[in-house]
């Protein structure tokens, strides 16, 4: 039985211009341990509010279902405690953070959440050290960790920087939301083995993306089709490719 | 980041007291009767045993004060002040110089405590024979002890340098010269009515002179404390750096909290010759009064700086948190041909606070250059507005001024507002200004949290990202009092 991601008829909306807007309309899904899948959908599926639900960002008024990680009641936790227990979302628009220097950020939230799994903080010598493997690992210069959180970043630095974040904080389970969106090809196979080397029986991840292409890197156990806040077809990483050549009418069509 | 660390353990501590600092020394007093007249004058004068000269100067200062009004340009309010119901002088009780730590009054001993000063400076402070012998620290400290300096430290290794650094009325006495050459040289007492006020009553404050060619051997502070009920604070600080010469200068304070509004109206004098350069730093956290504004310190203050020699620099920071109400302006005349003129300020409202603060950069000489980085942060239901002057004098050939003025909005109950007031009289002169609003956005906010960061920790980060440009001017241990002071001042600000 699977007890680490369970989603079950999760229906959430968001507050537009004073008029409720339902956007996911009963999303179930199950992430066993140790399985990458990936959500592939048309633009307003939902795919983006499901990230954001699910990491706890408070605009979205989840009206119905329930999301268990490890057992816990995943909605009813703040999202520091979320990411405390493990979750973590690469962000599809990383935010600006001006002045605040990456290497501080970086370090305030990995000994942050080291604090809340009761690990001892890293001090700045080791701090230093793990960083400086993992800029090197995702080829970004450290001239990155100096400069304020994401300002001035090209979209690709952005993600490199997500993902970077992500290795440093070492999760249990990521949610990737459209990571791959405005990397060149290069850029792409780095950040995909930046989240395949962390692969093994303790991740899981969830891969948002609009491509096919990310897929090919970063290869799914199972892919889901999101369209209208629902998930319409569930699959092996063969769906991915099917999609890629035929678009996601026919999927639509037997939803229907 | 340790400081966002220090920064938890502040706020925590604060969460079980309102305000830590806000306590009250119960120190025997000598308090000079309520009112302010020509006797009161006198009564001061002769309490700090003033030569005849001091006297005559303070009775014109106060028969100018008597004709003046009370400003009210500034953007802030506040009900009447009367200036007949509060004491003007208040002074400890003087006892022969105690043995040891044991020897201290305890009460004085636990203040110190409170404000987190070393035990070894403690001793000094207290005045403990000997304990000047085994320095250590690279900072000196004259405590401003409710008006009185109660002792002054490092003194020797100062004198060795030729530093002169003592309470304003040890200098009157010793140094009658020097003071009667600048004293209201740079701040005349007819200026405005809170100088005058503090011409006529001031009871101590700092004096310094470094004389040519002398780099200042340490970072001099000064505590200030406000401890006694209903008595007004007027500190009056000269500094004089002569040819050649450097010096930094730390003022910081907290105060006791207290139900009663306290007028604070200091005078900081600064004379920079050639070559000559001051760093002016201050952390104010003053009481700044309940939830509802009540009970908080008046802070009106002069502060100015005089460039009179070629290549002269005078530098202020500020980091202002406390006080009900700010209005202060520290400034800067450029006489002096390639003088430099900076001011690096963080002011932070929350509940009901006012601040109306700013600088004046006054160019007369060519090749004069100023620099201009305020940022203002609003939270609650305060206010504060930035006021800034830039003048560029008919003989101010290519002079320059950079001013960026930022402010940040937390919550949709507070101000901000900015008050550039440009004079160019020169055709050379460049004068650019930058000016921007910011929220701290939910989207940042958010993404700071599922980084594993609590909210307050969160807003910690933004805030002191927002005023890194300034705090980095700070010297090392104030800044990292002042990144403290920051996020305990926007506690509660948020959600």
């Amino acid at each position: 039985m699977n007890d680490f991601l369970k989603i079950q008829g999760l229906e959430a909306r968001i507050d537009a211009d004073g008029t409720p807007k339902e956007i996911l309309k009963g999303i179930d899904l199950e992430i066993p341990k140790g399985e990458i899948h990936a959500i592939m959908g048309p633009n307003g599926s939902g795919k983006s509010t499901l990230s954001y639900v699910l990491s706890g960002r408070d605009d979205y008024e989840v009206t119905g279902g329930s999301a268990t990680f490890k057992g816990q009641d995943l909605l009813a936790l703040d999202p520091e405690e979320r990411a405390a227990l493990g979750v973590f979302l690469a962000f599809q628009s990383p935010v600006e953070l001006p002045g605040v220097n990456n290497a501080n950020f970086l370090r305030t939230a990995v000994n942050a959440v080291r604090r809340a799994r009761g690990e001892d903080e890293l001090d700045a010598v080791a701090f230093l050290k793990a960083v400086r493997a993992e800029t090197k690992r995702l080829s970004m210069s450290d001239e990155m960790l100096k400069r304020a959180v994401n300002v001035g970043f090209s979209g690709g630095e952005k993600k490199r920087n997500e993902v970077l974040q992500m290795r440093l904080l070492q999760p249990s389970f990521a949610i990737l939301d459209e990571t791959d969106s405005g990397l060149d090809i290069d850029a792409l196979r780095i950040v995909a083995d930046g989240v395949n080397s962390l692969r093994g029986p303790d991740f899981s991840a969830l891969v948002i993306t609009h491509h096919q292409r990310l897929l090919d890197y970063i290869v799914p156990d199972r892919v889901h089709v999101m369209a209208k806040g629902k998930i319409i077809f569930s699959g092996g990483p063969e769906v991915a490719k099917t999609l890629e050549k035929q678009g996601y009418t026919q999927f639509l069509e037997a939803a229907a | 980041m340790p400081a966002v660390t220090e920064t938890r353990e502040t706020v925590e501590k604060l969460a079980k007291s309102s305000y830590e600092w806000g306590f009250e020394t119960d120190i025997e007093m000598d308090i000079a009767p309520k009112g302010l007249n020509e006797d009161t004058v006198r009564l001061i004068s002769e309490h700090k045993r003033e030569p005849e000269w001091m006297l005559e100067w303070r009775l014109k200062a106060f028969r100018m004060w008597l004709e003046m009004k009370e400003p009210e340009w500034a953007k802030v309010s506040h009900p009447p002040i009367d200036y007949q119901d509060a004491h003007y002088f208040a002074q400890p009780k003087k006892k022969p110089g105690p043995k040891s730590l044991d020897e201290v009054d305890p009460e004085l001993l636990k203040t110190y405590a409170k404000l987190g000063i070393p035990l070894h400076e403690q001793a000094l402070l207290a005045g403990v024979e000997g304990a000047e012998d085994q320095k250590r620290l690279p900072v000196a400290v004259d405590a401003v002890f409710d008006s009185v300096s109660v002792a002054t430290t490092f003194r020797k290794t100062l004198e060795e340098a030729g530093v002169i650094f003592c309470p304003i009325s040890d200098a009157i006495r010793e140094h009658p010269d020097l003071v009667k050459q600048y004293l209201g040289s740079v701040v005349p007492a007819a200026d405005n009515f809170f100088a005058a006020l503090n011409s006529a009553v001031f009871t101590d404050g700092s004096f310094v002179f470094v004389p040519k060619g002398v780099r200042c051997p340490m970072e001099l502070s000064t505590y200030f404390r406000i401890n006694a009920r209903n008595t007004g604070q007027f500190e009056r600080t000269l500094i004089i750096v002569e040819d050649g010469a450097s010096v930094s200068y730390l003022e910081g304070c907290t105060a006791p909290q207290r139900d009663e509004n306290q007028l604070h109206a200091a005078v900081v004098e600064l004379i920079a010759m050639d070559d000559a350069s001051i760093k002016y730093s201050t952390v104010q956290n003053w009481y700044p009064g309940d939830d509802e504004g009540r009970g908080g310190i008046y802070n009106f203050v002069t502060k100015r700086g005089a460039c009179r020699g070629a290549r002269s620099k005078i530098s202020w920071t500020q980091v202002e948190t406390g006080s009900a109400i700010t209005w202060k302006y520290p400034s800067c005349v450029l006489a002096g041909e390639g003088s430099v003129g900076e001011f690096y300020s963080v002011a932070v409202t929350n509940n009901h606070q006012q601040a109306d603060t700013g600088t004046k950069m006054i160019h007369l000489a060519p090749n004069t250059r100023s620099t201009i980085i305020a940022k203002t942060i609003s939270a609650g239901r305060s206010d504060s507005t930035y006021r800034g002057l830039v003048r560029m004098q008919p003989k101010a050939r290519n002079a320059r001024n950079f001013t960026q003025c930022d402010s940040l909005l937390i919550g949709d109950q507070c101000g901000a507002h900015t008050v550039p007031y440009i004079e160019s009289r020169n055709m050379t002169a460049r004068i650019e200004h930058e000016a921007t609003t910011s929220k701290i956005s939910e989207d940042q906010l958010f993404y700071c949290r599922s980084r594993g960061l609590s909210e307050e920790d969160a807003v910690g980060l933004i805030v002191n990202g927002f005023c890194r440009e300034v705090l980095k001017e700070l010297p090392m241990e104030f800044a990292v009092e002042a990144q403290k002071l920051l996020q305990v001042s926007l506690e509660g600000s948020v959600g």
